[in-house]
């Protein structure tokens, strides 16, 4: 948004409160941010709910959309972690219809997108990570240290490679949190400097404005692809817990 | 970049993000997916169901069409036994009103031949008598004497089995 007369392409990504709450010494105001992943919770709730209430047979286009997609996570699901993963699917399903909507309704002119907070995408890699961790654990005892060196390697080669896969492995919550959060800022940052552009060019603001069109459509992808690696990640990270690579 | 200055905000988004996640969450596990899982598996039983029901049809379908044909197989048998019966039977009663009919014609040609020749041999004798007496007129007209019927009888005797 304009302010004082030059764009400012970060005022998007700024928190808002809308209604201050306050828990002991923690401000838990209910912000902008707040209001889209409730938002984002509304509108998954109502897409899958909504559309399966007729529980039709041979299903409408709103019940064809829920079915495709509680099958393709489940889908997914079962090829990279088995069987053993289906106890985890409500959590992966959850996971990929919150970042898939909060993605997509960040997507629509002055709304807030929450994903684009590395608190927020941090908080839920790290969420994965422990939980991951703990279901290593949990399953394989200290054998789960076992991710950590490849079986069948050389002894020898333990002191080169045990410290590279803890590395990879710790780095696991970074790199999962900050592929997201950076996609969705650098998604909406060109769309807004683009669009400053359309408005500094005036007449001839139609070159930027054809060129932010294609870019827009880009981000849908974008929005939907982040979704999907997101939830791909979080599955492989189940799949190297249950089963150890 | 508020994402990095805003640090006072950052408690507030992850209480939400925790909140509004698990409310998802709830929402999935309790109502949507197992909804979407009970239709989907309705839907897979119904069309198995309907599979296997038109293949039981078919089945069935086959086992009528094949009592048909065996029915069918039956009735050409038995209308063609029942043909050569029936010919069978015509056959021999024509053979048996033929033997029949040509007995009574054998009987009937045995009669005429047994009248025909009763009335030859007697025509044969009444021709001798004539003979006899036609003889003794010309010879009595003639000769002015009268023969012997002895000598007559011997004399029309030898003229006929001279003729015959």
């Amino acid at each position: 948004m304009a302010s004082g007369g030059s764009i400012d392409p970060m005022h998007q990504f700024e928190v808002t409160t809308l209604l201050p709450i306050q828990l002991g010494n923690y401000d838990i105001s209910f912000t902008n941010s707040a209001l889209f992943m409730s938002l984002s919770v509304l509108l998954v709730t109502i897409f899958l709910v909504g559309s399966t209430r007729g529980r039709a047979l041979v299903p409408g286009r709103w019940q064809s959309m829920a079915e495709m997609s509680y099958e393709m996570v489940a889908n997914l699901l079962r090829d990279n972690v088995g069987s053993a993963g289906r106890q985890y699917f409500p959590f992966v399903f959850t996971l990929f219809m919150f970042i898939l909507f909060g993605n997509v309704i960040g997507l629509v002119p002055g709304t807030f997108t929450f994903t684009s907070h590395i608190v927020v995408t941090f908080a839920m890699a790290i969420i994965i990570f422990l939980a991951v961790t703990v279901i290593g654990f949990a399953r394989h005892g200290a054998g789960f240290l076992r991710l950590f060196f490849p079986h069948g390697a050389p002894l020898w080669t333990a002191v080169i490679l045990i410290p590279i896969e803890l590395v990879s492995y710790l780095s696991r919550p970074i790199s999962l949190s900050v592929r997201l959060f950076a996609n969705m800022v650098v998604g909406h940052v060109l769309l807004k400097v683009i669009a400053g552009f359309v408005i500094m060019l005036g007449v001839f603001g139609f070159i930027p404005l054809g060129v932010l069109v294609g870019i827009t459509a880009l981000e849908f992808l974008v929005a939907a692809l982040q979704a999907y690696v997101f939830t791909i990640l979080t599955c492989i990270y189940l799949h190297d817990a249950i089963h150890l690579h | 970049m508020p994402q990095f200055e805003q640090i006072d905000t950052f408690v507030g988004q992850i209480f939400w993000l925790i909140v509004t996640f698990g409310v998802l969450y709830f929402l999935m596990a309790k109502v949507a997916l197992p909804r979407l899982a009970s239709i989907l598996e309705e839907r897979e039983n119904r069309v198995s169901g309907d599979l296997e029901k038109a293949e039981r049809l078919k089945q069935e379908a086959e086992e009528v069409l094949a009592d048909y044909q065996k029915a069918i197989a039956d009735a050409r048998a038995s209308a063609v036994a029942a043909l050569k019966e029936s010919a069978d039977e015509i056959a021999a009663t024509s053979a048996k009103r033929q033997a029949e009919f040509d007995t009574q014609l054998s009987e009937k040609v045995q009669i005429a031949e047994d009248k025909i020749n009763a009335a030859r041999s007697e025509a044969m004798g009444h021709i001798k008598d004539v003979a006899k007496d036609v003889a003794a007129a010309a010879t009595s007209k003639l000769l002015g004497t009268d023969v012997t019927d002895a000598k007559l009888s011997k004399a029309v005797d030898e003229a006929l089995g001279e003729q015959n």
